[in-house]
């Protein structure tokens, strides 16, 4: 390679192909180390606690040097124990519905809310956006910790639902357990949840209705399709990306939620992200936490699988 | 175009057995070599997907040939990235900075270079004034019209007063009346700084309007280098003269090999062509004939040879010049073309009628390729 | 238009007017509530004692909340930096470098924390810094700074990424033809070009941060008390007056700024999109 005339050493080592191939692996490994650390090590240190059993003040090492002999002991009582215990089943399997009722709810009033907003007035939309993005911005805690004061006993929305007698068929649900009594109940529950995650619903919807070209619909119009027709034959379809998306990005963090489970649901309220809670706060047993979450981790690996998937894809078409 | 003159660097850009392979099978360029002279405007010409674009990004550096060498002046630029390459590239979409004023985008260049002040603010002035921009300096890029902004994106690769210049696409975000006169603006401005200039194109026009020289490209390879008229009127290879224009291709036989003429039987019609060519008697060639060349008569010419009887099929009216689809005795197509030089033409074959078709024997050019 | 196009058009507007009402209904009723209710002068939620600012009054003399804002603000100030800048690395790494090793993985590791339930990712970074508790120090601000960066990273990888994405490549190239060497290339070019992305991505984090219950709740430390767990703790007490008055302050600034920003955003944009038209037309 003939060296230009007129240039520094910076540039002749910017030019050459070793510091570009060396730059480049340094930019990548700044972030790329810091989740390896920080994301993937942690889950594989409690894949290895859950091993383990709990000590006075912290886990009992899984492995030791007995007469110069390695020897690694894994303890499974914790994994029995959940895989055979009722009530961790069944709170595994009362987070999964929770979330599934969540995810349902939040598609059934979040996809027409999304629809409308995409076919409001153009000038009208970036408002619209902001009203829904305003919740998300102001805290959250505060937002559930408001939904008590509405639900308590002689709160707004719980006079409204006894005035309407909605508190009977609520009852009958099985959603709360005596009638006017709307705190601390699966019905508290789940009002908090779908209020929480409605605009992670809306968002990604609106952001694949509102790309959708119009165009196509007139098109199905001029060749015979009634509007309902339309809606799920084209318009429908066409959101798969935006409905799948939003789902896993309401589903998944709902399996383990805990702040509102313990600031709205009842006693009753079976979620595995509560139970996490106790194991580690009150029980102060380590290794049964770290059980509880890997099993949790296993119950959404799949789901988040998925999302990679929509969300690449989704992130693709923007192209 | 005007002739270069004399005394100028034949060989000012050597690209000599390029290649590029992405790994897709076919080589996007395909062993191409090609000389450039200094001030000259050459014109790369292909079709999407020949592989012109990726012979330009390579000049400019923004790519790395598999094997071949480009220099520039004598220098090999092999190993050199695009910031230290005394070239500089208009892009299709202009690319202008749209968070620096025209001043500050023209500037850029001279900025990064380290010039001092006076002699920067002079340049660009200097450059704006080129261009005809003078009074926007302040504006951003998005406060300019389509054809402003082409010319700021010309002023600034000009600033740095590249040993070459490189334009890729340079007219195809223009509408069709904004594109005649920039081409001839732009060609203008050009040869005025005498910068040497290679430029990427599918539209013919504009290489053969702007271009002193061009190549057609195709699949990665070079089929023929020359100036406009060359190209046009001498085209190397069938696909050149069909790329080029409209062209009517005709298989045929030679038939009698004389110094001084040849006659290709093609079936259907003879030809007699007025120049020898190298190639025996009996060999399968290709003749063709330029629809411009073709005159209509009514009457049956007289002679054997350079003629055709045919039934009109249909006729195309452009204004100053009409264009006939002429149905041949054999399935063929020929294609005419003819001036309108009298208004209301009496004599002018109309759709369905029988026509013959007569070309001087200047009018061919016999393909072995 | 046929008359039933027609009604059937009117339908969908209508319907769609009450839906998208009724939705910002459900959306901004608990806010208003507790706006209300904070003026309360009766301490008892439910009864109505009349408007009174007692409740703003005493919180200027909360010391547990105040502290609290102050370590959140200082919290979410360092966490919202490190997650951009973090961020913004992972971002133009995907961006730039379409193949390297382990890229799957990396992917995975960036958009995980977006799903995952907070009180896992609390978990395993908590037992995790605690095993190598040499490494890191005692729990306290620095380890909830851990956590925060690591939940704002994703976002703000998200968000940065997709404007990197959008922008037009030639750019960078132009920029390169002209003489910037790379370094040069991304701080004259590509960073300000995004500085509207950095931006939303600092905002978010920040926000982000401020809000965190759960992580703050696993790495805190001895006086590492965060806003969120102040109200926590208070709020899995009941109803309390003076955590309406806190909450109406929070949510009173936070509507400002998001509104006030997205209209002037707006305003921006809007001269902008004139401003092309207009050159357009000359």
């Amino acid at each position: 390679m003939i060296r230009p005339t007129g240039t520094s050493f910076f540039d002749r080592m910017h030019a050459h192909p070793l510091f570009r191939a060396h730059a480049r692996k340094a930019v990548i490994s700044v972030p790329f180390i810091w989740l390896l650390i920080f994301m993937l090590l942690p889950f594989f240190i409690i894949l290895k606690i859950s091993f383990s059993q709990m000590g006075i003040a912290s886990y009992l090492p899984l492995s030791h040097f007995k007469d110069g002999v390695f020897d690694l002991s894994l303890d499974l009582t914790h994994y029995r124990f959940i895989v055979q215990d009722q009530l961790y089943f069944r709170t595994y399997l009362n987070s999964l519905k929770c979330a599934a009722l969540t995810t349902f709810w939040c598609l059934f009033i979040g996809y027409p809310f999304a629809y409308f907003m995409a076919r409001a007035k153009a000038t009208l939309q970036p408002a619209l956006l902001m009203l829904v993005m305003l919740p998300f911005w102001t805290s959250y805690l505060l937002r559930i910790y408001a939904w008590k004061g509405l639900l308590m006993t002689g709160g707004l929305l719980s006079r409204v639902l006894i005035f309407t007698h909605l508190d009977w068929i609520l009852l009958r649900l099985g959603l709360i357990a005596a009638p006017g009594m709307f705190m601390n109940t699966d019905f508290a529950l789940l009002i908090g949840m779908v209020y929480t995650y409605l605009p992670f619903m809306i968002l990604p919807l609106y952001a694949t209705l509102s790309k959708m070209d119009l165009r196509l619909l007139e098109a199905a119009a001029d060749l015979g399709a009634t509007p309902w027709v339309g809606f799920w034959k084209i318009t429908v379809p066409l959101s798969k990306a935006g409905i799948i998306a939003g789902s896993m990005l309401v589903f998944i963090p709902c399996v383990g939620e805990y702040v509102i489970p313990e600031l709205l649901g009842g006693p009753q309220s079976l979620m595995i992200g509560r139970v996490l809670w106790d194991e580690y706060f009150s029980n102060n047993d380590w290794p049964m936490a770290s059980s509880v979450a890997v099993v949790v981790i296993l119950l959404i690996l799949l789901p988040i699988a998925i999302f990679n998937k929509y969300q690449a894809e989704a992130s693709e078409v923007r192209r | 175009m005007t002739p270069l003159p004399a005394d100028n660097n034949k060989a000012f850009v050597q690209i000599r057995g390029v290649v590029k392979d992405f790994g897709g099978g076919s080589l996007a360029v395909n062993n191409v070599s090609v000389d450039i002279a200094q001030g000259e405007i050459f014109a790369l010409l292909g079709p999407s997907g020949c592989g012109k674009t990726t012979l330009l990004r390579m000049v400019a550096g923004f790519e790395i040939p598999t094997a071949g060498r480009i220099l520039l002046d004598g220098q090999d630029l092999h190993g050199l990235p695009p910031y230290l390459r005394p070239i500089n590239m208009m892009f299709q979409s202009y690319a202008l900075f749209p968070h620096l004023t025209v001043w500050d985008n023209v500037a850029f260049g001279l900025r990064r270079e380290g010039m001092e002040k006076a002699a920067m603010v002079e340049r660009v002035e200097q450059m704006l004034k080129l261009v005809q921009l003078q009074r926007y300096g302040k504006r951003k890029p998005h406060q300019l019209s389509g054809g402003q902004q082409q010319r700021v994106a010309l002023a600034r690769s000009l600033a740095k007063r590249p040993k070459l210049m490189l334009l890729d696409e340079p007219l195809a975000a223009l509408d069709k009346k904004l594109r005649e006169e920039t081409q001839i603006e732009l060609a203008n401005i050009i040869r005025q700084v005498g910068v040497t200039c290679v430029m990427v194109t599918h539209d013919q026009e504009e290489a053969m309007t702007m271009a002193n020289r061009l190549a057609v490209m195709s699949e990665g390879k070079i089929f023929q280098v020359g100036t406009p008229t060359e190209v046009y009127e001498t085209p190397a290879t069938r696909f050149v003269a069909d790329f080029i224009g409209n062209v009517n291709l005709m298989e045929g036989r030679v038939v009698v090999d004389e110094r001084d003429f040849v006659e290709i039987d093609c079936g259907f019609c003879r030809h007699r062509v007025g120049h020898g060519i190298t190639g025996t008697l009996g060999m399968p060639v290709t003749v063709a004939l330029r629809p411009e060349k073709i005159r209509l008569r009514r009457t049956k010419p007289a002679g054997e040879v350079n003629h055709v009887q045919g039934t009109v099929r249909d006729l195309s009216y452009f204004g100053s010049f009409t264009v006939f689809n002429l149905d041949l005795p054999e399935g063929q197509r020929l294609k005419v073309s003819e001036s309108n030089i009298e208004r209301n033409r009496s004599d002018a074959p109309a759709a369905g009628e029988v026509a013959w078709a007569t070309w001087p024997d200047t009018a061919q050019v016999v393909l072995t390729t | 238009m046929t008359l039933r196009a027609l009604l059937y058009r009117t339908m969908e507007r209508t319907f769609g007017k009450a839906w998208l009402g009724a939705g910002f209904v459900f959306l901004y009723l608990p806010i208003l509530v507790l706006v209300f209710y904070s003026f309360n002068a009766s301490p008892l939620p439910v009864v109505w004692g009349g408007a009174s600012l007692r409740w703003y009054r005493q919180l200027v003399h909360d010391r547990d909340l105040l502290s609290g804002v102050w370590l959140s603000l200082q919290i979410a100030l360092y966490a919202a930096t490190g997650a951009v800048v973090l961020g913004a690395i992972a971002a133009f790494t995907l961006v730039k470098y379409k193949r390297f090793w382990g890229r799957t993985l990396f992917t995975g590791m960036v958009n995980a924390p977006l799903v995952m339930p907070e009180v896992i990712i609390g978990l395993s970074l908590l037992l995790m810094l605690v095993s190598l508790e040499r490494v890191f120090g005692e729990k306290g601000m620095f380890t909830i700074w851990l956590g925060h960066v690591l939940l704002g990273m994703s976002y703000a990888t998200v968000v940065i990424q997709a404007r990197l994405q959008d922008l037009n490549p030639e750019l960078e190239q132009a920029a390169a033809d002209l003489g910037a060497r790379p370094i040069q290339v991304f701080l004259l070019i590509t960073l300000p070009l995004i500085f509207n992305a950095l931006v939303s991505a600092f905002l978010l984090s920040f926000t982000l941060s401020l809000d965190d219950v759960v992580l703050a709740a696993f790495l805190n430390g001895p006086g590492a008390t965060t806003l969120p767990l102040v109200i926590f703790s208070r709020a899995r007490l009941g109803m309390r007056p003076d955590i309406n008055a806190a909450a109406s302050v929070i949510i009173g600034v936070v509507s400002v700024i998001v509104v006030g920003g997205s209209y002037l955003v707006f305003r921006a944009d809007r001269r902008r999109a004139a401003e092309i038209a207009a050159a357009q037309r000359a």
